[in-house]
């Protein structure tokens, strides 16, 4: 197997390369030397082709596209449904996927699969959707991860998307990775922006990697459909206009298809709230600095007068205070609320991965020093034994309640 | 019963930053060590490995020094270890990785129970457990929290979703990507460190595995990345200043419009 990066003889080893590796894989022993390529720590990502000014390095080019790319068509969002419910991610999907559409010229479609879910079409086309494909069966009452990922791959191979969108939820990265794999298309994970490339018409795919600590732009330039999974909160919701007009297509799909080996046996809600946190708008997240169990119920009052869900630090969860679904943070859960509240959290950089893209962050702790403090949009260094209690109080006069 | 433990070699800590003179990540020093959801995968295995019998074997694809972390994962006592390691697999993303370890997996053989970590600390992907998945055309459970039950042919594990948990049952093989919750891992015993010391590391490449080219590394790649950056830094925060009666009032005249909004 040769190379598939190489300098060649036309370099004059001015290091420009060496510079441009955004991976620190390109080393020059010293001047008047050829640079060395380590190929352990190269991504082939170009860079060093873009900077040399002398033609000097050569990188295997990907074979050209193997498909007709403009035989596909639309930008697609998958509809995700709970119990017949549309997940608000999907709202946020159709707002964004609005724009995409609008900028190719191409149309918006929802794909929506379920039982007995036909009444929710109108809700995907008020909210944008000018076609909705509506796959209704009742093996597809609850998401199953062949048998959606088999639908999904039947309409894909049918109709030819050149976008296809979904949440970044637990079932949207469980069910698109299957179906992309099977389709051969591109697909990347937790977007938190798209765009359309004007030159290219390519989709770009800003997404966080190392934590959030570097940004990706990622792009499909050579298979279609151009896929990705798109963080909550991050989109604005599509608006509601109930007097847009749409089309809904009935698909019918092979029995076989429909089959799953894993089969669900039964969904147990979580007791502890009734408020999911990658959904919250607002979170009230609680750390080390509580000291026991018991004191959540401060930060729980906290979180029902001003409509919050409650998070925690990984030091809270593994102390048992609070369910570790929980937990914000790069082992537990990424979240992007319009306001993070954190109390008694020191802010360490895995806990700060998972919410320092929140609009508002707000953190009370005792210690003037804490990182936290670094990425808050307002910090009280304080007692939050005697912060919190008052905060609630008056935060219930202020709202009412 | 065989278990085969996917495991990948990730630098220690994700505060890496760009150097904003030459735009290069800034890894210098960073140590390498196992994904930290894939200990938990590797965990997992070793604790049914000892409710049912069998072998574990943990696989890797990576550059040669990726080896340390299968090392590390036979020290905690798995029994094997394998390395994919070629440069037909530079530029992998997502498809192209998950089928260069289906590739090795089918060569492995007589599996049972393939085991992920929910995803990588530094790419974050959570695509290439159910990659594998489809590329052995198996059955999938992601994100499990705990394996209720386990026989020759079927397992009953739950799943964590945003509001709960589901109970998912599968006939085996079939692919588990596992979350934090699942167990804590042990730490490596010296029996296992001296073990892990004598152990011989197989390194298969492309050819060994019968990857075809045109699906793996950056041809089988459909995704490229075309550009790095550092996001753009918070802006310095406000310092409210004062007795909890004072600072109290203040915090809530700056939030409250903010908080009647997300209420809409």
């Amino acid at each position: 197997m040769s190379d598939p990066i190489k300098i060649n003889e036309k370099c004059v080893f001015c290091g420009a390369c060496v510079k441009a590796c955004p991976f620190g894989a390109i080393t020059q022993a010293e001047r008047k030397t050829v640079p060395v390529i380590d190929l352990t720590k190269c991504t082939l990502c170009g860079s060093c082709v873009t900077a040399c000014k002398f033609n000097a390095i050569w990188i295997k080019e990907k074979s050209a596209a193997k498909i007709d790319l403009s035989a596909f068509k639309d930008v697609w969002v998958f509809a995700e449904q709970h119990d017949g419910e549309i997940q608000s991610i999907t709202f946020e999907l159709l707002g964004e996927g609005r724009k995409l559409a609008d900028s190719l010229g191409m149309k918006l479609c929802a794909v929506l699969l379920g039982s007995n879910i036909q009444g929710r079409t109108a809700e995907l086309i008020a909210r944008g959707a000018d076609k909705v494909y509506l796959v209704d069966r009742p093996e597809l009452e609850h998401f199953q991860d062949e048998s959606y990922a088999n639908v999904l791959i039947d309409l894909v191979n049918r109709h030819k998307p050149n976008v296809f969108l979904c949440g970044a939820s637990t079932i949207g990265r469980s069910l698109v990775s299957r179906v992309a794999v099977r389709v051969n298309a591109g697909l990347t994970a937790d977007c938190t922006g798209l765009a359309i490339d004007p030159k290219t018409r390519n989709l770009l795919q800003t997404r966080p990697a190392f934590g959030g600590n570097i940004m990706a732009t990622i792009e499909t330039p050579n298979a279609r459909p151009q896929m990705a999974t798109v963080r909550h909160k991050v989109m604005k919701e599509a608006e509601v206009n109930p007097a847009r007009k749409g089309e809904v297509s009935m698909e019918t799909i092979a029995e076989v298809l429909l089959q799953s080996k894993a089969r669900r046996l039964k969904f147990v809600p979580e007791t502890e709230t009734t408020m999911n946190i990658a959904e919250a708008n607002i979170i009230v997240s609680g750390g080390r600095g509580l000291q026991t169990a018991e004191n959540f119920a401060l930060l729980r009052e906290l979180a029902d007068v001003i409509g919050a869900g409650v998070g925690a630090s990984r030091a809270a969860v593994d102390s048992n205070w609070i369910p570790y679904s929980h937990q914000v943070g790069q082992t537990g859960k990424t979240v992007c609320p319009k306001i993070y509240i954190a109390v008694g959290i020191s802010g360490q950089i895995q806990h700060l991965a998972g919410m320092q893209s929140s609009d508002i962050i707000v953190a009370i702790n005792k210690d003037a020093d804490a990182p936290i403090f670094k990425v808050a949009t307002y910090g009280i260094v304080g007692d939050l034994f005697a912060i919190l209690p008052q905060l609630t109080q008056q935060f219930r006069k202020v709202l009412g309640k | 019963m065989r278990y085969v433990v996917c495991i990948k070699q990730v630098p220690e800590t994700t505060d890496v930053r760009i150097n904003p003179e030459t735009n290069t990540l800034m890894r210098d020093g960073v140590a390498s060590i196992i994904n930290p959801f894939d200990m938990y995968a590797i965990e997992e295995g070793l604790r049914l490995k000892a409710k049912t019998g069998g072998t574990v074997t943990v696989l890797s694809m990576g550059p040669p020094q990726a080896e340390a972390a299968l090392r590390e994962a036979i020290s905690m006592g798995a029994d094997d270890g394998i390395l994919l390691s070629d440069r037909a697999f530079a530029g992998s993303d997502t498809w192209a990785t998950s089928y260069t370890l289906s590739m090795a997996i089918r060569k492995i053989g007589n599996f049972d129970v393939i085991l992920c970590g929910k995803q990588a600390s530094d790419g974050d992907t959570a695509q290439v457990g159910p990659g594998i998945a489809v590329h052995l055309d198996l059955p999938q459970i992601t994100y499990v929290r705990k394996i209720e039950s386990l026989d020759e042919k079927t397992i009953v594990a739950e799943r964590l979703m945003e509001n709960g948990y589901e109970v998912i049952q599968s006939p085996l093989p079939c692919v588990l990507t596992v979350v934090k919750e699942i167990n804590e891992p042990r730490l490596p015993s010296l029996k296992g460190k001296m073990a892990a010391k004598k152990a011989v590391i197989t390194t298969w490449k492309a050819a060994d595995i019968q990857c075809d080219p045109k699906f793996t590394g950056l041809e089988g790649s459909p995704t490229k990345v075309v550009k790095i950056f550092t996001p753009p830094a918070r802006q310095g925060g406000e310092m409210l200043k004062g007795e909890p009666s004072e600072v109290v009032p203040q915090l809530i005249a700056k939030l409250k419009d903010a908080i009647l909004g997300a209420a809409n």
